[in-house]
């Protein structure tokens, strides 16, 4: 993968992410994971190679056909990307109502969540009066709230304290058991080792050898 | 906008690059309101000369010249059914305006004056009528009205062709105005819908938000520019009413005239709104 002309960032990458499966993207700074999963989240498309997801070559694929694969994914990106003239509430409602849901049904379920995630009493606040925490609960609550098939989270743990990275990892894990795939970027290598989940290791733009196979084939 | 008590995810309402959108289209209704009017009153004009063109001819001979020869070769002009002349009395009443009949001596001649009645359907040569009269009769000429409301429909017809040209390059210069204004906005709004796209949004959910702030601009727009071109009409209408020429076009409308110069709004925003839609969907089609 490359962008525009610049330089390769992604060289020689193969691995599969089987349905259900839990997985940490491991590597230093500048390795490529923000790249790989934006590969993953439809951001991009591979410059060349072969890359399928929920059984469509994403390469071929029509532009008109990738909405319909991204509602199936959730993403959490490290820099949030909230909208900020939206509550919170919006902002978790908005893949909702970019589903067509019934504002009954969004009410109940963003209350829901929101109100697990700890931002029960920040329905109606704007994200730039969030703390750096409370605007990844936020970003997580919006990735999560459509149950999506695969959960793409960018350093999801990175701003908040260890207590509440916690919450967020059972979260995780419970988004896992029942049945959405799960693809962890971090940094924090600790953090992935005690999980107990494979761990993709990305340098240099490729990857290394995993900690843990599991479900995933390099 | 808000819309159903909520924010839409694109916020356009305070974007720079469409804020002056309404006064764009508030002058495209403004002047389209004017010249739509114009048309309107030109073509009822049009059809009341045309109404008024009844196939008749006007022949004026000097004061003393043999009438019963001209009569003698009107009648007898393919296209002529009859033709009368005036006596003394009905010419008195022509002048009346000009000159009391009771002012007017009794012995002084006055030039005379043969109603013609002609078939629409078959036509009189004037040309061949007029010479042919001239033989017979010196100094008599041919007053075809008829002529000139023709000239007068023709004049009609080209300032409704510039009307409908004013209303076309306003409309086109106001689609010009929304296509930039859209691109800007996309441009401005690009990370935005770079995560609408990645939360799942297709380019129609999009390009709806487009659409529907333009269809709102385009609403305020059009009723800021529909009211002062009303407010001329009527000031116009009022100025005109005390004119008595009768072939003065007249400012009135009818029902279906108003409720067309009414729609104008309506259609700038349903225009504002389609062009925005179209240039999203086609700006959103070029990426990869």
């Amino acid at each position: 993968m490359r962008y525009g002309a610049g330089p390769q960032v992604l060289d020689d990458i193969s691995f599969t992410l089987e349905p259900a499966s839990f997985h940490y993207l491991a590597g230093p700074s500048g390795a490529g994971k923000s790249s790989l999963l934006r590969l993953l989240y439809l951001g991009h498309r591979p410059s060349s190679g072969r890359m399928t997801m929920f059984g469509h070559d994403i390469g071929a694929l029509p532009r008109r056909a990738l909405p319909a694969l991204r509602r199936r994914i959730g993403v959490v990106f490290q820099d949030f990307r909230l909208i900020d003239h939206l509550t919170v509430f919006d902002n978790v409602a908005l893949p909702l109502r970019i589903r067509g849901a019934r504002e009954r049904r969004i009410a109940e379920n963003v209350g829901e969540l929101l109100a697990w995630v700890g931002l029960g009493g920040r329905l109606h606040d704007y994200p730039p009066t969030l703390s750096g925490g409370e605007k990844q609960r936020a970003a997580i609550a919006r990735a999560v709230i459509v149950r999506p098939r695969l959960l793409l989270a960018d350093e999801p743990t990175g701003s908040v304290d260890p207590e509440a990275g916690d919450r967020l990892v059972r979260l995780f894990d419970e988004l896992n058991r029942i049945g959405t795939t799960v693809l962890i970027a971090t940094h924090m290598a600790h953090l992935a080792a005690r999980s107990g989940h494979p761990v993709l290791y990305l340098e240099g733009g490729r990857l290394g050898a995993p900690r843990r196979y599991g479900a995933v084939a390099v | 906008m808000t819309v159903f008590g909520r924010r839409p995810a694109l916020v356009l309402d305070d974007d720079p690059a469409t804020r002056f959108l309404p006064w764009i289209v508030a002058l495209t209704v403004f002047f389209a309101t004017l010249a739509v009017a114009g048309a309107l009153v030109l073509d009822g004009a049009s059809g009341r000369w045309r109404g008024d063109d009844r196939g008749s001819l006007t022949v004026e001979l000097p004061a003393g010249a043999p009438v019963e020869a001209a009569l003698a070769v009107v009648l007898e002009t393919t296209g002529v059914v009859g033709a009368r002349a005036l006596d003394r009395g009905e010419l008195l009443a022509l002048i009346e305006p000009w000159l009391p009949a009771a002012a007017f001596p009794a012995d002084l001649p006055l030039p005379r004056l043969l109603d013609v009645t002609v078939d629409d359907l078959v036509g009189v040569d004037v040309a061949a009528l007029g010479r042919r009269l001239a033989a017979a009769v010196p100094g008599a000429r041919i007053d075809d009205s008829a002529l000139e409301r023709r000239r007068l429909r023709r004049a009609a017809r080209a300032l409704e062709a510039i009307a409908l040209l004013v209303i076309a390059v306003t409309a086109a210069t106001a689609v010009g105005v929304v296509v930039v204004a859209t691109r800007s906005s996309l441009a401005v709004h690009h990370e935005t819908i770079e995560l609408l796209h990645l939360i799942g949004a297709s380019d129609g959910f999009v390009a709806t938000s487009f659409a529907r702030e333009a269809l709102g601009k385009g609403l305020r727009g059009g009723l800021l520019g529909l009211v002062p071109a009303a407010a001329a009409l009527v000031v116009a209408r009022h100025f005109t009413a005390a004119v008595t020429l009768p072939m003065l076009p007249r400012l009135d409308f009818s029902v279906e005239a108003m409720v067309l110069i009414a729609a104008l709004p309506l259609v700038a925003a349903a225009l504002a709104m389609l062009t925005a839609r179209l240039t999203v969907l086609r700006a959103l089609a070029r990426l990869s």
